[in-house]
């Protein structure tokens, strides 16, 4: 629904801001193209981007690979369309869960190696569910958008989206290493041509960030009192990554 | 960029965004993500959010403004303030707006 009402507000046509919720179905890519759109950026760099905000998706897709296995080339097509943030978070809490179940039966082990059971079945109810909302609130969104007048200020309503995004994912020191890197490379790039700046910063915040994972990887105990924290953000080491990447991905 | 290029951009965009989701699924077995490179993907939504947040609030008109008188830089950190301590999207952008209004309204009468 948001995303919707911002693309009204940097003038997208209706149809296009529709038809990407359905083409690209992906929720923070959808909003940094029509930030990205509306500053008048070129094809290339809109494409690029969305490379680089949608690459985590790899992780999924190598996740929930064992899964989905067994099926049939026309399952794994589907789903992969339908493998978006929220859907790889429920459905893979389910296959674990149901796999924890059943381990310690060797047997049962067995026979589902031999003829996996129907999972897919799981994945695809979440993911149409989720397609449906997505596409549904676009369009609620662009009805409200539409209606809102200029001159609100509501553009703002866009990076304040990201920075609810940006709180949950500062959960360890390199996030906040990667986020203060690129957040600073941004700033020195703003006036780059065509808007690469903003690769370039996503970038160097990656580089930074595996740069600070390297250094404190060996260290066990968490290394809170070894540095200063930015932000003020509490270290937890224990909560693992499984699910964490804009995980508000299709609000 | 207007029209067919934007069209095309667009469905660009989806088939990008598809052959990453799908790659793995049908690869499985043949190639497998090192634990550097899935520590590495951790780090794209810290690095993107940032990238585009920090010239939103300090380059507001396109300058440096590192002043009281930049309304989106204040609203943006009363926003970030709630972000950060209620983690809800809809509180932060509702406080951020109204945040910047009020600012708007004090600094132009």
């Amino acid at each position: 629904m948001i995303y919707g009402a911002l693309a009204m507000t940097t003038g997208l046509p209706v149809a296009m801001a529709q038809a990407m919720s359905a083409v690209v179905f992906a929720g923070s890519a959808q909003f940094i193209a029509v930030q990205l759109i509306a500053n008048g950026a070129p094809a290339l760099v809109l494409l690029l981007t969305t490379f680089v905000v949608n690459i985590r998706h790899l992780l999924y897709s190598a996740s929930v690979a064992p899964y989905l296995a067994g099926l049939r080339p026309g399952w794994k097509w589907l789903l992969a369309y339908l493998l978006t943030d929220e859907a790889y978070a429920v459905a893979i809490l389910h296959y674990q869960q149901t796999d924890a179940r059943h381990r310690g039966d060797a047997e049962d082990a067995e026979s589902r190696r031999a003829t996996p059971r129907p999972r897919h079945y799981y994945l695809l109810g979440a993911g149409l569910a989720l397609w449906l909302t997505w596409q549904l609130s676009t369009a609620l969104g662009i009805t409200l958008g539409a209606a809102v007048p200029p001159g609100w200020g509501l553009d703002f309503a866009l990076p304040l989206t990201f920075i609810a995004l940006l709180a949950p994912v500062l959960k360890d020191r390199p996030a906040i290493v990667a986020a203060l890197a690129a957040g600073a490379v941004a700033l020195i790039a703003a006036g780059w041509p065509y808007k690469l700046g903003l690769v370039a910063a996503a970038l160097a915040g990656i580089a930074a960030g595996a740069w600070a994972d390297r250094r404190s990887a060996p260290i066990v105990a968490p290394a809170s009192y070894s540095g200063h924290a930015p932000g003020g953000a509490v270290a937890r080491p224990d909560a693992d990554a499984e699910t964490d990447p804009l995980a508000q991905d299709v609000p | 960029m207007i029209g067919p290029t934007l069209w095309l951009t667009l469905i660009g965009m989806g088939l990008i965004t598809y052959a990453i989701r799908l790659a793995l699924i049908l690869l499985l077995g043949r190639l497998a993500l090192p634990e550097r490179a899935q520590r590495a993907l951790r780090l794209v939504p810290p690095a993107v959010l940032a990238a585009i947040i920090f010239p939103e609030l300090l380059r507001p008109a396109g300058a440096f403004d590192i002043s009281p008188g930049n309304a989106r830089l204040l609203a943006g950190l009363i926003a970030a303030l709630v972000a950060w301590r209620t983690k809800n999207a809809l509180l932060t952008i509702g406080v951020g707006m109204a945040a910047l209004w009020v600012f708007q309204a004090v600094y132009r009468p």
